[in-house]
């Protein structure tokens, strides 16, 4: 693969890590820790939403960025043509 | 048929399981040993790496900890589980197409330098052996409470087992028991769980009836009230400061994807897109527990509350009594009324339970059958025997690979190799168990220090060895060396106390208010922020690393895991 376009295929990589990383941080961060006490005002069925981020919530999203990660990196793969 | 009937039967079916796979996956090379050959499917890799991170202590104590600490709880359920996302953007597939045995392995060629190598084989062992020492502990107590015998003979029949698959079978006898182990525990914890939340919310799935009703309000909000009731704090509330939960949540975090046995596991997956793949499963797989472990932890502590507070002694059910003959549960009558009070106030309080009895003793108070209660049993010598070995794995091979291959004896033949890399597996679950029976007073609070430490060394380091090129070994070294001293400073200083006067290490005195659990954390931004300085003022990485450095970050052409 020539550079340019190596270089192209690491920043696409880079820019759909951080956005992944963003929601990382936002459920579990911010939602989960520092907006906590606000997000308690709101209830989600028997839960306080805060507490609900924080120990349900935030699981649930870590595990579906991980699958959408493998998605977007095995299309972004075949793209550059770099897959296995 | 009694508990310890039952017992017997389901820790028997499940040892000599674990056995037959050991004996069906004997390793013959070195490669099979180290990575189980490189061709184990994600799923399998996924449900592995499950078992081989769920220890006892996510089996036994997680639900109970949470139970008592309420919101607090929350840095363990987000901290295990948030580190895996790091792991799968981050680091498994680089590390996969790097495609070597090791961490230390990476660190060493990336960075060029034995001196980095050795660093962090030091960093891998002292990781991996405070951890195993809880494990072991762990197999000791369960034999002890379920199989009634001696806690000392549950530690050597955990190490004859172990002993039995790890030493023949490497990675390879490993990983297959794993999946084994995975199911074992994730049925045990299950069956409990759901009968309970079926019976306290009617709700069979427990992650929704930890938001369903009880007694006709939102089991939350009893839980609070009974909590406001008895003067602890609300339990959706907690009492950590939120910087302290923030540091903490994120040390557990990066901690997890820094720790080598967990970043070893993504080796043996045969592609990269198996590695990101396996990654996912591994999360799946242990997000059922941890999510479930919450509501255990409600359900577990509205159970006890109503149970026993305010009630005659004599009238409390049998598992009290059991519970306190082994001295994890007390009631002293200090107002001589002959009723438990169980609140805050500690001059008030008469009823003490040990919080690592909620999951053992779940099913007793829930009045479950006799086999549910069994169950739990064979399930934690699953959780703690699946991680023991992946330690013991770790142990063995900076031994054999890392120090003895790669630097003392570079000359030695692959089978010479796999000799020395089973000696040292014997020499580690002897050391393993010795430390099981004896553990030193401080094994407790040394799980801070193996996640404080694998923060604050290894994440930075392979972070910055795939992601910069520009990262240079004097960089990455005085990176390793300075968040881990600083680190290891600050627990000495503030967790076990032998560094400084006791009177100036209290937690008023911590920096920023934030708690040695949390300080890795901070651990870490001093190796990011000393390795970016220091690699500014030595000379640049060699062209041929950073060839390397391209070659890591394309997906095609992994290959399978070599040695050279």
């Amino acid at each position: 693969m020539s550079n340019d376009k190596m270089k192209e295929y690491w920043s696409k990589n880079i820019s759909k890590v951080l956005t992944l990383l963003g929601v990382w941080f936002l459920v579990s961060y911010v939602f989960g820790i520092l907006l906590v006490d606000t997000l308690n005002t709101i209830p989600l069925g028997g839960f306080k939403l805060g507490f609900w981020f924080a120990q349900q919530g935030a699981i649930y999203t870590f595990v579906a960025l991980i699958w959408i990660y493998v998605r977007q990196m095995n299309k972004l793969d075949e793209e550059y043509g770099v897959n296995e | 048929m009694s508990i310890l009937t039952w017992t017997y039967i389901l820790v028997g079916l499940t040892f000599a399981l674990y056995i037959g796979i050991a004996i069906w996956s004997r390793a013959g090379s070195t490669k099979d040993f180290y990575v189980a050959g490189g061709g184990v499917s994600p799923l399998a890799n996924g449900l592995a790496t499950a078992a081989d991170w769920m220890s006892a202590a996510s089996f036994i104590s997680m639900a109970g900890l949470i139970s008592f600490m309420g919101y607090d709880g929350s840095v363990f359920l987000m901290g295990w589980t948030g580190g895996y996302v790091l792991l799968a953007l981050l680091l498994a597939p680089y590390l996969r197409k790097f495609g070597k045995f090791t961490v230390p392995d990476f660190i060493g060629d990336r960075y060029y330098s034995n001196t980095a190598r050795t660093v962090a084989v030091i960093c891998a062992l002292f990781v991996s052996f405070t951890y195993v020492a809880g494990q072991m502990r762990g197999v000791g107590v369960v034999f002890s409470r379920f199989l009634e015998v001696d806690i000392n003979t549950g530690v050597y029949i955990g190490m004859a087992i172990v002993f039995f698959y790890a030493v023949l079978g490497g990675m390879k006898g490993i990983t297959y028991t794993q999946v084994a182990q995975y199911c074992v525990l994730i049925f045990a914890f299950m069956v409990p769980a759901i009968f309970i939340s079926i019976q306290m919310t009617g709700n069979p799935i427990p992650q929704l009836g930890f938001g369903g009703s009880y007694d006709g309000m939102p089991i939350l909000d009893k839980l609070d009230g009974l909590h406001r009731e008895l003067g602890f704090a609300e339990y959706t509330n907690g009492s950590k400061s939120t910087v302290d939960v923030f540091f903490i949540t994120a040390a557990l975090m990066v901690g997890t994807a820094g720790l080598p046995h967990v970043i070893v596991r993504f080796f043996t997956t045969p592609k990269v897109s198996g590695a990101r793949k396996s990654a996912g499963y591994a999360l799946l797989f242990i997000a059922i527990l941890y999510t479930t472990a919450p509501a255990v932890a409600v359900f577990a502590r509205v159970n006890l509350i109503e149970t026993v507070s305010n009630q005659p002694r004599t009238e409390l059910p049998a598992w009290v009594d059991n519970w306190e003959e082994t001295g994890l549960l007390s009631w002293e009558d200090k107002n001589g009324d002959g009723l438990v009070q169980y609140v805050a106030d500690a001059e008030k309080n008469e009823f003490n339970v040990d919080r690592d009895i909620m999951v053992l003793a779940n099913p007793e108070i829930a009045g479950l059958p006799n086999w549910v209660v069994a169950l739990v049993g064979a399930g934690g010598l699953a959780a703690a025997l699946s991680t023991a070995a992946g330690l013991l794995l770790v142990i063995s091979t900076s031994v054999s690979h890392d120090l003895l291959k790669k630097q003392i004896a570079p000359n030695i033949s692959d089978k010479q190799e796999l000799m020395w890399a089973r000696i040292a597996a014997i020499i580690a679950v002897v050391v393993a168990g010795y430390f099981g029976i004896n553990p030193p007073g401080f094994v407790a609070s040394v799980v801070a220090l193996s996640f404080g430490l694998a923060a604050a060394s290894f994440f930075p380091a392979i972070l910055l060895g795939i992601f910069t090129k520009k990262m240079n070994k004097e960089g990455a070294i005085s990176g390793m060396v300075s968040g881990l001293l600083i680190t290891m400073y600050y627990i000495a200083r503030f967790k076990l106390h032998w560094i400084g006067d006791d009177a100036t290490s209290t937690s008023a005195d911590w920096w920023w208010g934030i708690s040695p659990e949390g300080f890795g954390t901070v651990g870490m931004m001093v190796n990011f922020v000393v390795a970016f300085t220091v690699s500014r003022f030595t000379p640049e990485t060699p062209q041929d690393v950073q060839k390397l450095v391209e070659t890591i970050r394309i997906p095609s052409g992994a290959g399978e895991a070599s040695a050279h």
